[in-house]
């Protein structure tokens, strides 16, 4: 399997597809140049993917990047119970509808985002809603920049993780907590 | 009853007398004026009569698209690049591309169950006349057929009535397949608008559908206390000849119980069906026997029970056939719609037909004729039986782990998986002689098989899971009630009133198929919970199997430890696929027996009845079908909201409320003309959830009413707020917008919420009468 397929065989993705991130630098530079960045966390987050979970590594990096979450599904107590408690909460369809719309003034009332980075979602939900974002999210003249940060390659975000194995994936997520000036 | 063939539409009619605008004269369809009830104001709506409400609605809840590719390939001018803003070369953008295809899957739907309904009709005419009378109910049921009455304005009497009935919705959906051709319509709205006349027509059919079994057939009429019979894959005695039934059109299965009956085979031979038919052959006969629902297809056949397959239509998998000759079963197709490329015996002699079958000299046979289809089937069963006995093609344990060490470790059978199960992992346990991961697969499996057309070295990996997994198999014996059929009318004067308050916090209907994310248990998990909260809880087709498949300590299902009837805490198997109209009928019926609305061609006003007093929810957990798509659309229509597991946000677009937007949530007060702020009631249309968690607490949410009282709106929230707290671990963040008095707060919770409220500034606010049509109104503001 190339690293840029779809991960589910069937999802052929195109004429338009995600750029792979290479680098874990990239994630981290583009969240600091995000003037309003999201990050939305699936409840397969809670996935042990080392000696910690994708949801350990949401908080870390939502906290040195100063990225606010929105957490889907039943799992913001999941985050509060690490003792982060400004995660808001709302089902992945309620934010993805949201962030198509250029009026909404966001969770906090200041204003739409630019960047969403999203993780821990079944494949073919991610890839629905990140479809629905490539094709119903402008911003401006252009459209939003979405990253995918899960295991799998998701074609249709702009910016996507290769396929990765576990292990690299965890040096991955590690290497973004820590370009972003984390530990 | 009179049929004229007179319909005229006038835009504009100037005679010496006067000037008519929009004049529409309809003769013929309009049969009978003998009622007392008046005939509303929209009989035998065309596509474009209730567009005025589906725009309210769709105003509501916007459509959110979620495509599924960047193209459109519908026509040679494609592919068009619809991706980011494009146009294809017809002119049609993504959004109403992602409608329209929307729509196929609801005319797909809408035509397979009215063209059930015409089928069957049809086939019970021939046999038991055109007069055979209407009788779902006896004397408990005086509106028999509230949703058709609601549609065309008739009630009809007779199996020959509901043919008028099927001219109209087959017309109907000839229309709107017509509006998905290149050039057609060309906003996503009015596609939308569409969808919801195919959900309606839907209904119409799959009422209809109902109707008529029910009468000819004698099934369960709105019994609260129909039999329980056996479900599960270990039910059927496997020392007796076994026949096994699959689809959704019972006379082929009725055939065959009424020969065996007739000779005195039935109870010598097991008759055992997998999806709708097998619940409606329970109905005809409770000595039938469920084995499960639309994923059990290919487990079953490969365990070689089956003797001989009969399949009828809808939702088959298309190449049991490969199967059942690999058992040695003889296969026999039994619809014209599904013919699945055997000769046709229709009229051959029997004698004939079972002596190929029985000798091999062919697989299968199409036969036509489901009286002819009873005498084969019994007789090729007893006759193949003790020659076949056992012939499974489950492999053995030695050869699950042989096999396992030519994986290539590709991971294809993985990619291939709805549910992404770990199937590499456990062939390389197996491959190491362990079967224990197989085996831990079997809960989420959905029995596509996709693995197996995935794997490389032809690995045949389903039978691996499920051969993992044979003694539990075997120990799947449970107790499912046959189908109830409609809901009696003194049911719903018991408990329209409660229900409308909001006493009765809500209706759970769980519908649909068996594509679940993590097995059907869940299923059964969301049903008790709402009984126990003192919910209505119905259910069809797959889920009201998926839902008998679970014991507690005692060992009893749901069906025997809740009662059938439609009262607070019953847990109700409506029937199969064609029966979900009931459920709809029940909130119609609330309407006219309770409010003492006018039912008859009376769409609108019902339908805003419903969304705003009638506390229902559908959930399809399991939706895969384009049937699934019509049937919630029929919901939409009528303002019922419906919740369905992560898998449906494939049908590519969610019907979405934004409760933060204030001006979205207002109605008028009938009594005053007044516009009035209700709060986000019900929140969504058609909402995908990603957890069941987060179905469980929406359920209760989009239960909530604009006319609770303020005792209902108490009760309503306790449970909301209750889930929310175990299932989330936290207090609703938007619980102020469903909050409109003092009183509304639940007694328990009073200060707790009291200071939630104060943060957000909020501000007690009246209940009006509300409606969202102005001509509702009964007095005019200032």
């Amino acid at each position: 399997m190339k690293t840029t397929e779809s991960w589910q065989t069937a999802e052929i993705p195109g004429p338009k597809r995600a750029f792979v991130i290479s680098n874990p630098k990239i994630v981290s530079s583009m969240i600091k140049r995000s003037e309003r960045p999201l990050l939305i966390v699936g409840h397969e987050s809670l996935e042990e993917i080392s000696d910690k979970k994708l949801i350990d590594y949401a908080i870390s990096m939502a906290e040195v990047g100063e990225v606010p979450i929105v957490a889907t599904a039943h799992i913001i107590g999941e985050f509060k119970d690490r003792g982060y408690n400004t995660a808001a909460s709302m089902s992945l369809i309620e934010i993805g509808e949201r962030l198509t719309d250029q009026s909404w003034t966001g969770l906090t009332g200041e204003g739409q985002y630019d960047l969403v980075l999203m993780m821990g979602f079944p494949y073919y939900m991610s890839w629905l809603v990140l479809s629905g974002l490539k094709h119903f999210a402008p911003r401006g003249d252009k459209y939003l920049t979405t990253i995918s940060l899960d295991r799998y390659y998701q074609p249709n975000a702009s910016w996507s993780l290769p396929n990765l194995s576990k292990e690299d994936w965890k040096e991955t997520m590690s290497s973004i907590v820590s370009e972003l000036g984390g530990k | 009853m009179t049929v004229k063939n007179v319909r005229m539409d006038i835009k504009e009619l100037n005679t010496q007398l006067a000037k008519f605008k929009g004049l529409k004269v309809t003769i013929g369809r309009v049969i009978e004026e003998d009622l007392e009830e008046p005939l509303g104001p929209t009989p035998y709506p065309s596509i474009t009569d209730l567009r005025d409400w589906d725009h309210k609605l769709l105003k509501r809840y916007p459509p959110f698209y979620l495509p599924f590719c960047d193209v459109c390939c519908l026509c040679t001018f494609g592919k068009c690049d619809l991706s980011q803003g494009k146009r294809g070369a017809c002119g049609l953008d993504m959004a109403a591309q992602q409608s329209r295809i929307v729509l196929l899957a609801a005319c797909i739907g809408a035509a397979t169950h009215n063209g059930h309904a015409r089928h069957l009709v049809h086939h019970l005419i021939e046999k038991f006349g055109g007069n055979a009378p209407l009788n779902v109910g006896g004397d408990e049921v005086d509106i028999d057929a509230p949703v058709s009455t609601l549609v065309t304005g008739i009630r009809p009497k007779t199996l020959r009535d509901l043919e008028v009935i099927l001219d109209y919705t087959e017309e109907q959906v000839t229309h709107l397949l017509s509006c998905c051709h290149t050039g057609m319509e060309g906003d996503n709205l009015d596609f939308e608008s569409k969808v919801l006349h195919a959900g309606m027509v839907d209904q119409v059919g799959m009422e209809i559908a109902d109707l008529a079994q029910i009468s000819a057939y004698n099934f369960p009429r709105a019994d609260p206390e129909a039999p329980l019979t056996d479900i599960g894959w270990g039910v059927c005695d496997t020392s007796k000849p076994v026949i096994l039934v699959i689809g959704h059109n019972v006379p082929p299965a009725a055939g065959i119980i009424d020969y065996l009956l007739e000779h005195q085979l039935y109870g010598q031979v097991e008759v055992a069906g997998i999806c709708c038919t097998a619940i409606d052959m329970t109905r005809y006969n409770a000595g039938a026997k469920i084995v499960g629902p639309i994923s059990w297809q290919l487990r079953f056949i490969r365990s070689g029970i089956p003797d001989v397959i009969v399949v009828d239509e809808q939702c088959i998998r298309t190449n049991l056939i490969e199967d059942a000759q690999k058992i040695g079963a003889p296969f026999i197709a039994a619809s014209e719609k599904n013919c699945q490329g055997l000769e046709d015996r229709t009229n051959d002699p029997a004698d004939e037909i079972v002596e190929d079958l029985v000798e091999g000299r062919v697989p299968g046979v199409l036969i036509l004729d489901p009286e002819k289809v009873g005498e084969v089937t019994s007789r090729v069963a007893v006759e193949i039986a003790p020659k076949r006995r056992g012939k499974g093609i489950f492999p053995s344990t030695e050869e699950i782990v042989e096999g396992s060490k030519s994986c290539q470790r590709c991971l294809a059978c993985q990619r291939a998986c709805p549910n992404n199960l770990p199937i590499p992992e456990a062939v390389r346990m197996a491959a190491e002689g362990d079967l224990q991961k197989f085996a831990s697969l079997y809960q989420d499996c959905v029995g596509c098989a996709r693995c197996e057309s995935a794997c490389p070295v032809g690995l045949p990996l389903h039978s691996y899971i499920m051969k993992a997994s044979e003694g539990k198999m075997a120990e799947e014996k449970y107790k499912i009630r046959t189908g109830r059929g409609a809901v009696q009318d003194i049911e719903i004067r018991r408990v329209g009133g409660p229900i409308v308050l909001g006493e009765i916090p809500g209706v759970v209907a769980l519908v649909g198929c068996a594509n679940y994310p993590h097995g059907g248990e869940e299923v059964a998990e969301m049903a008790e919970e709402f009984a126990k909260r003192n919910f209505i809880v119905t259910a069809t087709g797959c889920a009201a199997m998926s839902m008998a498949m679970v014991k507690d300590e005692e060992g009893q299902t749901l069906y025997e430890k809740y009662p059938g009837s439609f009262d607070a805490g019953g847990v109700l198997n409506i029937g199969s696929c064609v029966s979900n109209p009931h459920i709809a009928g029940a909130a119609i019926k609330i309407a006219r027996i309770f409010a003492k609305r006018n039912l008859r061609a009376n769409y609108e006003e019902i339908a805003d009845y419903i969304h705003n007093r009638v506390g229902a929810v559908g959930v399809a957990w399991g939706a895969m079908s384009q049937k699934a798509a019509s049937i919630a659309s029929g919901f939409w229509r009528l303002g019922v909201p419906v919740i369905v597991g992560p898998h449906g946000i494939k049908y590519r677009r969610m019907l979405m409320g934004r409760r933060e937007r204030e001006e979205d949530w207002y109605v008028y007060d009938a009594r005053t003309g007044e516009k009035v702020y209700v709060g986000p009631v019900p929140e969504h249309l058609f909402y995908a959830a990603e957890t069941k968690e987060e179905a469980i607490v929406l359920i209760a949410k989009l239960a909530m009413r604009a006319n609770d009282t303020t005792r209902g709106r108490a009760i309503k929230l306790t449970h909301w707020i209750d889930l929310h707290r175990r299932l989330y671990g936290t207090m609703p963040e938007d619980l102020h917008l469903y909050v409109r008095r003092k009183a509304d707060i639940p007694l328990t919770m009073r200060d707790e919420i009291m200071k939630i409220l104060e943060e957000k500034g909020w501000q007690e606010r009246e209940t009006p009468d509300p409606t969202l049509l102005e001509r509702m109104i009964r007095k005019r503001a200032d």
